[in-house]
């Protein structure tokens, strides 16, 4: 076997390194970490910046994985080809749970709206494809958030935006949901983005069991609550649908 | 009755499905498998029949398994088929002689030339509905039937059989040679008005009675099938289209619909009576549910609209996935100023030109893979668009909506482009596989499971709509430039191809 090349070497390290942490870490840190001089390191991360596998923000000139990475691996699923693998499923759901189904995938720090059924009553509804929605007042954006936690990070500490008197603004108490989130292994808003309506997400997993997307159901609270609390009967149709799609993208039955 | 469900079996051009459905029309599980697409030579295509045969009881035991059911769960089995694929079979050995030829396939273009040299190709209009081209399967036959010494003798002797792919289906569960007659009037060997083979046109084309299936209604008990699939009931057998249009609920004149798949196919339910088109749409049977009379259907038959997007997927290489294509044609906002008409097989509805074959028109140095990849969708909202203006010619009325189905639907580009190029909504149904559920619906209505055609109204219901935003300006350069690029595809075919 040839010689293995040592900066390649050196490359898969700094990337296994940022890949474990949810912060960035700076230049020093990194070159700590691996006992490499600061000059090597800084070498191999310029070009792994260049090829978009790492990272830098602006502001702190730390590092954290890139986007091109991701895509490359098991967290990105294409919009177009999830909506289709998933087009018949959805219109299950929708017509089980008599409710609109909504298929979301995580893009530049939102939930893009990549699918969208009707609810099957025949009442004048609007296609909503390729709107952007907040992740942190979704069901979809919940269970996105929760299975990609460095993401979490991007939230910031601060104060999070408010649209109704429901919405969760407090990072921490986002933080606390999002363990139940992973927990239960569904989401829910309840009148968080939208007074009156609810909406019901479950993650939609690919072979590697990467949460690439999240299906939901949304209506008025009243249909979909009982007592405040999601209808059980609707959170298993949810799941039931995302297990599906998730099979057929590969992913281990579970 | 003990069962709860109804299995449909989808066999279609690329792929072969089963999807079985509750009470409601709603889908509880499916599954799929493609099969080999056989070009021999550019123009030719064709299919394994004994591949299909394999592929189709696989995958209604994989929707079984999926479902979490068994065979006895099933009231019934309708099927759905590729419509004209020509297949011709020894009953003895069960063997086939030849490949299936498909309805792309367009070997039969010197025959069909030949039999329309003396009164055109709209000769046998009047009694078939249809105009002389390499679509339909009575051309193949006689085709298959002078390709090999002592075929034609066997086939007159009944010792060889013919069938569109429901009857081979339908002769291997159950052993019955029958097919319906929204197939039969695929063949262009059935008359129109009297629903039988009709001897003028087997003359013509020198196919022998002996060999024909048996004509029946589309909703009946054709027989059980054996141990394959249990003695389940086969209740149904549509052309997929005609299962299509039966899905969509169109059960009434002047109900259309248009599938999206392989190709696209725009049905209009035109009563009982048949309508001749003025304007290239064929004139074909919709369905006939057990001794009610039958309905009629114009239809405009678009060959090549998903196969383009799976021949820029497998032999250009520009994308992974048919799904991809949406997201290449995003990367640009329009189509660089290229249309591509792909006549891959001539061109069918409304023109109907056998010596067509494909362009890309409008290039320059400017045009990127992107361009490409849009213009390879919109090249089936164009065409949609020819046999929409060709339908509203016909039935005097302009059409309102469409109501689209079929897994192109999926192609949220396409869909907002085809309500842009049409100027009305394009509306989905909530469940895209009306084929499959047009079959469910037949083969229910024929043991019970429903009790008639209004209760199925009530399972209907819209999932998207899409409302054209072009304006009338765009739309209308649009159109004038397809329509050059339609001209610059014909005339290409010579004698000596």
């Amino acid at each position: 076997m040839p010689k293995p090349i040592q900066s390649i070497e050196r490359a898969s390290a700094i990337l296994r390194l940022l890949s474990g942490r949810t912060r960035r870490l700076s230049l020093a840190e990194v070159a700590g970490e691996l006992g490499l001089p600061k000059g090597t390191v800084y070498g191999i991360m310029r070009t792994l910046l260049s090829v978009g596998f790492v990272e830098q923000d602006p502001e702190s000139g730390k590092y954290r994985m890139g986007a091109a990475l991701l895509h490359l691996g098991s967290s990105y699923l294409d919009g177009n080809e999830l909506r289709t693998r998933a087009l018949n499923w959805a219109d299950w759901l929708a017509a089980r749970a008599n409710e609109s189904v909504r298929l979301g995938t995580l893009h530049d720090g939102h939930v893009l709206l990549v699918h969208h059924v009707f609810r099957p009553d025949n009442s004048p509804q609007v296609l909503e494809v390729g709107a952007l929605l907040p992740m942190h007042a979704t069901a979809m954006g919940k269970v996105l958030l929760a299975y990609h936690p460095y993401l979490t990070e991007e939230l910031g500490t601060g104060s999070l935006q408010r649209f109704t008197t429901c919405t969760i603004t407090d990072p921490k108490l986002l933080a606390i949901e999002l363990e139940q989130v992973r927990e239960q292994g569904w989401a829910a808003s309840l009148e968080e983005l939208i007074e009156g309506e609810t909406s019901l997400a479950a993650p939609i997993r690919d072979r590697q069991g990467a949460a690439v997307g999240a299906i939901a159901i949304s209506g008025p609270t009243e249909r979909l609550c009982d007592d405040a609390q999601p209808r059980n009967e609707l959170v298993s149709y949810v799941r039931e649908g995302a297990r599906t799609i998730s099979r057929d993208l590969g992913a281990v039955p579970w | 009755m003990n069962g709860e469900y109804i299995a449909a079996i989808d066999q279609g051009t690329s792929s072969s499905r089963c999807l079985v459905f509750d009470l409601q029309g709603r889908i509880v599980s499916l599954s799929q498998k493609e099969h080999e697409q056989i070009f021999p030579r550019p123009g030719w295509v064709e299919h394994d029949p004994r591949e299909i045969l394999r592929n189709v009881i696989e995958v209604v035991h994989g929707a079984l398994d999926t479902g979490g059911i068994t065979l006895r769960d099933l009231v019934a089995v309708g099927i759905a088929n590729q419509r004209e694929t020509t297949v011709v079979w020894d009953p003895h050995t069960g063997e086939p002689v030849y490949n299936a030829i498909v309805w792309q396939d367009t070997r039969t273009d010197s025959l069909c030339r030949k039999l329309g040299a003396e009164h055109g190709q709209d000769r046998f209009r009047d009694r078939c509905g249809l105009p002389l081209a390499t679509y339909f399967s009575g051309p193949k036959v006689s085709w298959l039937l002078d390709s090999a010494p002592g075929l034609r003798h066997r086939a007159e002797q009944g010792d060889l059989l013919f069938g569109t792919m429901d009857s081979w289906l339908v002769w291997n569960l159950t052993g019955r040679h029958v097919t319906d007659v929204t197939n039969a009037s695929r063949t262009m060997l059935m008359n129109l008005e009297t629903l039988d083979w009709d001897d003028v046109l087997l003359d013509a084309f020198g196919v022998p009675r002996a060999m024909l299936p048996e004509i029946q209604p589309s909703s009946k008990i054709y027989g059980e099938a054996g141990d394959s699939l249990g003695g389940v009931p086969i209740a149904a057998a549509l052309g997929d289209q005609q299962a299509a249009l039966f899905g969509q609920t169109c059960f009434s004149a002047g109900e259309a619909k248009c599938t999206y798949g392989t190709g696209s196919f725009l049905l209009l339910n035109t009563g009982s009576r048949p309508v001749l088109s003025g304007h290239g749409l064929l004139t074909t049977v919709g369905s006939k549910i057990g001794d009610e009379p039958a309905t009629y259907a114009l239809e405009g038959s678009i060959a090549v609209t998903g196969a383009l997007v799976q021949w820029f997927r497998d032999k250009v290489g520009l994308i992974g996935s048919a799904p991809e294509v949406e997201t290449l044609a995003r990367t640009v906002d329009d189509n660089g100023g290229i249309y591509f008409v792909p006549a891959f097989s001539g061109l069918f509805a409304p023109h109907w030109r056998g010596d067509a074959r494909g362009v890309i028109a409008g290039l320059t140095g400017y045009v990127t893979k992107g361009h490409l990849a849009r213009a390879v969708l919109e090249a089936t909202a164009w065409q949609t668009r020819e046999v929409v203006d060709a339908m509203n010619a016909d039935s005097g009325i302009a059409m309102s909506s469409l109501k689209a189905d079929g897994g192109m639907t999926a192609n949220n580009l396409l869909m907002q482009f085809l309500a842009d190029v049409l100027g009305v909504p394009v509306v989905r149904p909530n469940v895209a596989e009306t084929v499959s559920l047009g079959a469910a619906y037949a083969a229910g209505l024929a043991v019970g499971f429903w009790p008639d055609v209004e209760s199925l109204r009530a399972n209907w219901h819209k999932a998207a709509e899409w409302v054209p935003k072009m304006d009338q300006a765009e739309r209308d350069r649009g159109y004038r430039k397809w329509k050059k690029a339609v001209q610059r595809s014909l005339d290409w075919v010579d004698d000596d191809d």
